[in-house]
């Protein structure tokens, strides 16, 4: 049985648009200003573009390499590299998986949001409002508690709208999408930071953001915080660049196309950075407050600190629904990417067609996340979850990708070979160097420190009992599944279907 | 704002937006072929 042809980009923009997309979400926003602050402010700059250019775009470049080349899904595509090594795509669609179920749920806060600043329900009180009046937290970490309404349903319009978009398939749905919305987007954020840097006070932001310390370039932490931040914002790690190059046409230009990807996030992190700290210091100078003390991160700084923000500052409403609706495109385009991986890689390894997939396997991560997340307890389930699964998951996984290919299998000339065949910027030896010796390093040391503190001190003094099952157990779990589904056989019209694209490639 | 803010803020746009601008031009430099599609994504022949 001759297995359908695989679906293509329309166009290089739209392929790029979609991969900007994905690499530009929540964490752009609400993370990399607060990192670099905390983290030496313009001096950041330094160790953040090192990251960059040393690990960064080297990983993404192997990325684009690896989907291309294979034209397939990550399971089949590291089954390509070599039989053994399969677990490592399905580990990547497995943390697809449980990042998903919980991406989605923020993004329905975000959606809610949206209503809310309308009419700045928030209130006096935004802290009391999140995790009291909208999101009922329990007060035992490990309960379920009953369902949350005002959670539930925007939850279940977000899944909606992702799977139809996903059942359009990889051109009139995501390609489509992202086409719409990345400008949007770009557009609210540029509306948002010019009217930041208009406010008063705007300069005392700033000068917080950009004013360098270069005495804590002698700080470590600093840069495993740089290679962090680089690291979680690329959307690099978890199987998404892969499925994504797959769609890509065989001479597609890869080292161009990862670095105006990789830039482009960059780009909208720093301006990210300068509307959110040109906001706080327009707080600094209104209420008194020191800088100090509003920066924070994560939730805090997007659903308490900004909404505190908007009901201070001149029609505030405007831009508060700007702001959340920036949220929610940036999520979105994000969402799509990471379910995309866990459909694609079921459509390759069962041949089921793109509305069968998203049906069932999309369906059922859907019902995963609307049973467990949109309850009183589930906010001390999604934190668990991102935590173990973004330590012990994306980066794990990536580490061990890399020795596989680099150290074991010793495949990175090949990859350099392909990348180097069709595209405008050549690959030296520091692309190989990079990835066997300086990321490999380096995410051992992130990977090293993360578990001292692990055994230092239980997160957020959760329960160890709830972190050995929402945390651990999610983590462990993803990689165990991984190892089942790469020891069932496959179909042998499946694994001919792989060797004879890779004789096809060869031959052209 | 201070003079050492200043620069960095100026250094930051220039590196990273600049190094997006060079990396936008450097890839419109070397076009893609194109292969025909069909309506539903797939390419003509394949």
């Amino acid at each position: 049985m001759a297995t359908k042809p695989r679906e293509q980009w329309g166009t290089r923009l739209g392929f790029l648009l979609a991969a900007i997309g994905s690499a530009i979400g929540l964490g752009n926003i609400w993370r990399f200003p607060a990192e670099a602050y905390r983290n030496g402010g313009g001096a950041f700059l330094l160790p953040y573009l090192i990251a960059l250019i040393t690990a960064g775009l080297p990983l993404l470049i192997l990325e684009y390499t690896i989907g291309r080349r294979f034209r397939k899904s990550p399971p089949a595509a590291f089954r390509k590299l070599a039989r053994k090594a399969e677990f490592l795509g399905w580990w990547q669609v497995l943390i697809c998986f449980v990042i998903a179920t919980y991406y989605a749920v923020i993004l329905a806060w975000a959606v809610r949001y949206v209503g809310f600043a309308f009419t700045e329900k928030w209130g006096d009180e935004p802290d009391a409002f999140l995790f009291g009046d909208f999101l009922q937290v329990g007060d035992t970490p490990g309960e379920f508690g009953g369902f949350v309404g005002g959670v539930f349903w925007p939850l279940l319009a977000v899944w909606v709208v992702t799977l139809g978009i996903l059942a359009l398939g990889v051109r009139r749905g995501i390609e489509w999408a992202n086409k719409i919305f990345i400008p949007t987007l770009v557009v609210f954020f540029l509306i948002l930071v010019v009217r930041a840097l208009t406010l008063e006070g705007a300069n005392i932001g700033l000068d917080a953001f950009f004013t360098p310390d270069w005495g804590a370039l002698r700080d470590g932490n600093v840069w495993v915080a740089a290679y962090g931040q680089i690291f979680f914002s690329l959307s690099i790690g978890f199987g998404i660049m892969i499925t994504y190059a797959s769609y890509l046409r065989r001479r597609s230009d890869l080292t161009g196309s990862a670095f105006v990807a990789g830039l482009s996030n960059s780009s909208f992190e720093l301006l990210a950075g300068i509307g959110v700290f040109a906001t706080l210091g327009f707080m600094t100078a209104s209420s008194g407050v020191p800088l100090d003390e509003l920066v924070s991160s994560g939730l805090g700084l997007a659903f308490v600190a900004f909404p505190t923000i908007i009901s201070t500052m001149p029609a505030g409403a405007f831009f508060g629904v700007l702001f959340f609706l920036s949220l929610v495109i940036a999520g979105l385009s994000s969402l799509i990417s990471i379910v995309q991986v866990i459909i694609s890689a079921v459509m390759d390894r069962t041949g089921m067609s793109r509305v069968q997939a998203v049906v069932i396997v999309g369906g059922l991560t859907a019902l995963t996340s609307l049973l467990l997340f949109p309850r009183s307890g589930g906010l001390y389930f999604l934190d668990a979850s991102d935590r173990f699964i973004n330590r012990y998951g994306i980066a794990l996984a990536s580490l061990i990708v890399l020795i596989v290919i680099g150290w074991i299998l010793r495949k990175l000339g090949e990859q350099q070979a392909e990348a180097d065949a069709t595209s405008a910027i050549m690959l030296g030896r520091w692309w190989k160097f990079c990835l066997a010796v300086i990321t490999p390093v380096v995410l051992g040391i992130m990977l090293f420190d993360a578990l001292r503190q692990e055994l230092e001190s239980n997160y957020e003094d959760y329960s160890t009992g709830f972190l050995l099952a929402a945390g651990w157990g999610v983590a462990a779990g993803a990689l165990v599944v991984a190892v089942l589904l790469s020891l069932i056989p496959w179909r042998r019209n499946m694994d001919e279907d792989l060797t004879a694209l890779h004789l096809d490639k060869g031959s052209k | 704002m201070s003079a050492s803010a200043v620069t960095m803020m100026v250094i930051s746009i220039v590196l990273i937006w600049g190094g997006l601008a060079a990396a936008i031009w450097k890839l419109r430099g070397h076009p893609e072929e194109v292969e025909p599609l069909e309506d539903t994504g797939r390419p003509v022949g394949d």
